[in-house]
């Protein structure tokens, strides 16, 4: 059987680029709500890795490592039933209407 | 209210550069991000407090929570037998928080060196290291760290040489290992502090060694 995209010990690959960056607010904020959520039984770590294993490999390239984790995080809120994808489209227009940077599309400056 | 937008000089204060979407134009992931948080503290399921907490918790935890306990190792041979027998526990003693995770610590010794990664995504003593670095989730540490760790650890200035053996440990999501470097020599009479203080991230990851200021 092949082997998952995911499951890359032993893969070939080019050299280690030592890149770090420090953690955005929106970034930390995803981690929280992962933490939170699956610290109240929505959903488990096993849930998360699930999506974000069928996202594959194209997302794992193109999209970074907290937007992938919001995604996963999302899909799993919806399937738990927390709220429905009407209610998502329209929060999500409402923040996008609010500003056009972080900052002013959160209530609170960013900071609530 | 105006978003302020500081003249960071693209560097933070710890030396690593920002990330260049922080201060851009809003991404559909930020949005997303927003429009999640809003709908968890509306429907009353996370509050804006908890989440403020748990990201006060996040940015508490730092290597310098892991040196602590090196350095402790270092200096009391019980505590080191305690932390190889069950590192959860030796570590609690310590007071660092582990929650449920199992932790494996691996010591270094003159003849074997180890290492850690997760291959299937991005599994990290987190609670003792804080947040693992970018480099720790990509392929090509996860995919070559198993395979090449010679080579892998060379591209991080580490050369060990032949006859030390390298042992790579792979991490799942209940758990976890950590790394206890071995003393170096020159540091008899240091204080913990002292010692703790040599004790880098990458130490205890097992991509870097102690090494003595100067």
């Amino acid at each position: 059987m092949d082997k998952s995209w995911h499951d890359m010990g032993g893969d070939p690959a080019g050299p280690v680029i030592p890149a770090e960056h420090d953690f955005a607010l929106w970034e930390k904020r995803v981690d929280a709500l992962f933490m939170l959520t699956t610290a109240k039984g929505l959903f488990t770590v096993d849930a998360l890795r699930r999506v974000l294993e069928d996202m594959g490999p194209e997302a794992f390239e193109t999209m970074t490592y907290y937007e992938r984790w919001i995604t996963a995080v999302n899909r799993n809120l919806i399937e738990a039933g927390v709220y429905s994808t009407a209610e998502l489209a329209a929060k999500i227009a409402e923040v996008k209407a609010r500003g056009a940077d972080y900052g002013t599309a959160s209530l609170g400056g960013g900071d609530g | 209210m105006p978003h302020d937008h500081p003249d960071h000089g693209g560097i933070s204060p710890s030396g690593h550069p920002y990330r260049p979407d922080q201060d851009g134009p809003l991404t559909e992931a930020q949005a997303l991000e927003i429009a999640v948080r809003e709908l968890l503290i509306e429907k009353g399921i996370v509050t804006a407090g908890e989440i403020a907490a748990a990201i006060a918790r996040m940015d508490a935890r730092s290597p310098a929570v892991g040196a602590r306990i090196v350095a402790r190792a270092w200096t009391d041979p019980a505590f080191k037998a305690r932390l190889l027998a069950d590192g959860s526990a030796a570590a609690r003693e310590m007071g660092a928080d582990i929650d449920a995770l199992k932790l494996v610590v691996v010591e270094n010794t003159p003849d074997t060196h180890n290492a850690i990664v997760c291959t299937l995504c991005s599994c990290y003593p987190r609670t003792l290291l804080g947040l693992p670095p970018d480099w720790y989730k990509s392929r090509e540490y996860r995919s070559r760290m198993v395979r090449e760790p010679r080579r892998v650890l060379a591209e991080f200035g580490l050369h060990l040489p032949p006859n030390v053996r390298v042992r790579v440990h792979d991490s799942t999501a209940d758990m976890r290992y950590i790394v206890l470097p071995a003393r170096p020599a020159g540091t008899e009479g240091w204080s913990e502090e002292q010692l703790a203080a040599i004790v880098t991230r990458d130490c205890m990851i097992g991509v870097a060694v102690p090494r003595l200021p100067g």
